[in-house]
């Protein structure tokens, strides 16, 4: 009985994930349906802890236009755009996006409300552009949480720290203005109570998304950073201060537990350990991963699981004795850090290497986000030298299909991992 | 002022001092700073689109407006991918080929690309490569507090590069000489609105961006005996339409591609190196410089693609843009590869559709060497509004 049971614990958190996520797009489409508007929110600090003790549904946009391209009808949006005047050069996310909004919200996986708000940070500047075209279209408010990030490498500052608590305050006046603008919106009186409530899920869901990350360092690894990661990476920002989202990141620790203490990998023959910089490759994204599977690579780190969780990964845990100073500071805390792991991302992957018994890194800069891609290169260039580790750039994009040369992909894979082979079996004979 | 770094202009004549004016904008090796170094003086670069030089000059340094370059970028392509605008690019080559040496950098979150632009220099170079923070919710009632906090933050790194403190007074001193600056840089665009025939868009560009290069007293000389001397031109009014030149707030578009303009449009206004003219009124010279400072930025500037700001629509903006100059169309350009800039032409056409305003749409590259093909398509522009 007990063996069927742990049979069906393996893989539980992607197949709950699935359908918890099935469930959120179903309830999206009945809303689009009856005319109901979202707040439109992103990943890299949704506020998504304000927004629910307003009751109000979130749409993130960046999770249905990735979606189109995974469901290879990314073009299509695309070219609808493009034909609008959109250049072939800006985020393929933003353009998927316009298209739906051109027609009325359609997605392949239903309808997506129209935006009745917009809340954004400064994580992105695309995020600011894309917030303007809503506010064009729609005449919404458009309210941008300006968190300010680490202006140097090393410069890091904390609680306590006078330029710390300046900028919690910038932070703070902020997220009270963006409450004041809740309640007039939604005729509701914040509830300190619910947030603190909201706060407790979000603390939950931090702690898990944390230890999720860290069994990893098992081998085998016991998820792959890059696909299943990813249905954590997107429970983790739509649930986020929800009991669901706070049970579903509770049950994967068990499971991530149960596989660790049981020597159950996600390769039947983990080979490489790989991390992965960047954003998916999305227009390809099974068979990305699979050119890596096949040679016996595993993606048990991704950069991506830290910078789109909205600095989640860092465990933070909101004060419920003092939720509004605590908000700010988790705020500036945790957006942070997903600027940080987009612009400094060597330092992480450098400092948690031998943790995760890191054998190759994979660098994947993409046309549609500079954000994440204009330091790639020069981020290598210096962790070779920092480091012996092995790497590999390959450019392509998250959305358009246009630029993911496949071919010419594997036959650098190929050449990575006959590299990373030969060099195993250089240290196999002390070589 | 103790250090001059312009070849001699005193006493030229206005072409000549223009020519120079140009030869130095063109010169790749930044002669001007090296003599500014020479002299043993600093240096602070930063990268587009705005940067409170106030500060950097009440220390003593030179504030080097970084703006990109006409050079090849041999060693600063393989610190960069593809996808890029150029201006990141040549930026960096400046410094890595050492036509430029810094004492201090400073990029700002202007866009995905730029804010990249810190930590890329700083695994390049050990002397401080800073972001500023401007503030992206100029909204906020605590804006002004927290950018003057920033500003003191930068204050207090560029304090320990320059080697000494920075009072009251040397910040008073220096936001009057830019205030200085920024009244004559009015006074030329005066002139290119009210008489645009007096002075073309490529003289006009290369007397603002010379400002980005020497000390800017020495660019107050300059404009100081060059705008008496414009206003007495002897310059004909010729039959070509009134544009405004959008697209010039980041990488630059070639000397040569507004001469291409220029020859078939009189350009009334643009947003071609806007940060040294964002603050459109003086600033306070008042009791808190730095507040006075912050204030302006957040209160009295003007708007470019890469700042949102509610109070100022990007499309309402240049609408001002339009009416205030009394252009009669619109050239709405982009750098290649840069994002906002790109995403604002769509913004831009499409309120500019409303009333059937004309306007021309292309794209640049800073290093770009042949315009035949603009240069018809923006005849055939012309001509269509000239003989409709």
């Amino acid at each position: 009985m007990n063996e069927i049971k742990n049979i069906d614990m393996v893989g539980r958190g992607t197949r709950e994930g699935a359908a918890l996520f099935r469930d959120w797009f179903q309830d999206l489409t009945e809303k689009a349906e009856k005319g109901e508007t979202a707040a439109y929110v992103f990943v890299m600090g949704s506020i998504a802890e304000i927004l629910r003790v307003f009751d109000l549904p979130m749409v993130f946009p960046e999770i249905h236009s990735l979606q189109t391209a995974v469901r290879h009808v990314a073009d299509d949006y695309i070219n609808v755009a493009e034909d609008y005047g959109y250049s072939p050069d800006i985020c393929g996310y933003v353009k998927a996006d316009f298209a739906m909004q051109m027609q009325n919200g359609k997605h392949p996986m239903g309808q997506i409300p129209k935006p009745g708000i917009a809340v954004l940070t400064n994580a992105c500047n695309t995020y600011l552009k894309w917030g303007e075209i809503w506010e064009r279209i729609y005449d919404i408010p458009m309210v941008s949480i300006d968190v300010p990030a680490t202006r140097e490498a090393g410069t890091r500052t904390w609680p306590g720290d006078e330029q710390f608590e300046r900028e919690k305050r910038y932070v703070k006046t902020q997220l009270k203005e963006l409450i004041e603008l809740c309640e007039k919106m939604t005729g509701k009186k914040f509830d300190i109570d619910k947030l603190r409530e909201i706060l407790g899920h979000v603390n939950t869901m931090s702690t898990g998304w944390k230890r999720v990350m860290e069994l990893n360092q098992s081998r085998p690894s016991l998820f792959n950073a890059l696909t299943d990661g990813t249905v954590y990476l997107g429970m983790s920002n739509v649930f986020r201060g929800t009991p669901e989202g706070a049970d579903f990141f509770t049950r994967l620790v068990e499971e991530m537990e149960y596989m660790s203490a049981n020597g159950i990998g996600t390769l039947t023959d983990e080979k490489y350990r790989l991390s992965f910089i960047g954003v998916p490759c999305y227009p390809i994204f099974r068979r990305f991963n699979e050119m890596f599977t096949e040679w016996g690579g595993a993606f048990v780190m991704s950069t991506y699981l830290w910078f789109a969780s909205g600095g989640t990964n860092l465990g933070v845990q909101y004060d419920l004795d003092n939720p509004m100073d605590s908000l700010a500071e988790g705020v500036l805390i945790s957006v942070r850090d997903a600027m940080d792991s987009m612009f400094h991302p060597e330092l992480t992957v450098l400092d948690k290497t031998n943790d995760y018994n890191i054998d190759g890194v994979v660098y994947h800069p993409i046309k549609s986000c500079r954000t994440t891609s204009a330091g790639m290169a020069d981020n290598r260039r210096a962790l070779m030298e920092n480091s012996n580790l092995p790497s590999l750039f390959i450019e392509s994009d998250m959305m358009d299909s246009r630029v993911v040369g496949e071919a010419q992909m594997k036959n650098r894979i190929d050449a990575f991992f006959e590299g990373l082979a030969s060099r195993k079996a250089k240290e196999a004979i002390g070589a | 002022m103790t250090v001059r770094v312009m070849e001699e202009w005193q006493g030229k004549s206005l072409d000549d001092i223009l020519w120079l004016c140009q030869e130095t904008v063109e010169d790749t090796e930044v002669t001007t700073v090296k003599r500014w170094r020479e002299a043993g003086g600093k240096v602070l670069g930063h990268f587009q689109v705005y940067f409170p030089e106030e500060i950097a000059h009440a220390a003593g340094m030179l504030p080097m407006k970084m703006f990109g370059a006409s050079v090849e970028t041999r060693i600063a392509d393989s610190r960069f991918g593809s996808y890029l605008c150029s201006i990141l690019k040549t930026c960096l080559e400046q410094v890595l080929s050492g036509r430029v040496e810094l004492d201090m950098f400073v990029t700002h979150p202007i866009c995905d690309a730029a804010r990249n632009l810190a930590p890329i220099w700083g695994r390049n170079f050990d002397y401080p490569c800073q972001i500023l923070y401007l503030p992206q919710n100029p909204n906020s009632s605590y804006s002004v507090q927290y950018l003057k906090e920033e500003y003191e933050r930068i204050q207090g790194i560029i304090e320990k590069v320059a080697g000494q403190k920075i009072t009251n007074d040397a910040l008073r001193n220096s936001i009057a000489v830019f205030n200085n600056n920024r009244a004559l840089l009015r006074k030329l665009y005066d002139i290119k609105r009210e008489k645009p025939w007096l002075v073309t868009i490529n003289e006009a560009y290369t007397l603002v961006a010379i400002g980005g290069m020497i000390p800017r007293e020495e660019h107050n000389e300059i404009l100081e005996t060059v705008i008496p001397m414009i206003e007495k031109r002897n310059a004909r009014k010729q039959d070509r339409i009134r544009v405004v030149f959008e697209g010039g707030f980041c990488e630059q578009p070639p000397l040569d591609m507004l001469r291409t303009v220029g020859r078939s449009c009189y350009v009334v206004d643009d947003d071609l190196l806007i940060g040294l003219r964002y603050l459109l009124e003086d600033v306070d010279v008042g009791d808190d410089p730095l507040n006075a400072m912050a204030e302006a930025y957040i209160h009295k500037s003007t708007y470019s693609p890469v700042q949102h700001d509610l109070r100022k629509p990007k499309e309402k903006m240049l609408r001002d843009r339009v009416s205030n100059s009394g252009a009669e169309a619109v050239i709405i350009t982009a750098a290649k590869m840069c994002e906002p800039g790109l995403e604002e032409q769509v913004t831009y056409t499409q309120e500019l559709e409303k009333d059937d305003t004309p306007y021309f749409v292309s794209e640049f590259e800073e290093n770009m060497t042949s315009f035949d093909h603009l240069e018809i398509q923006l005849e055939t522009f012309v001509e269509n509004l000239m003989f409709d």
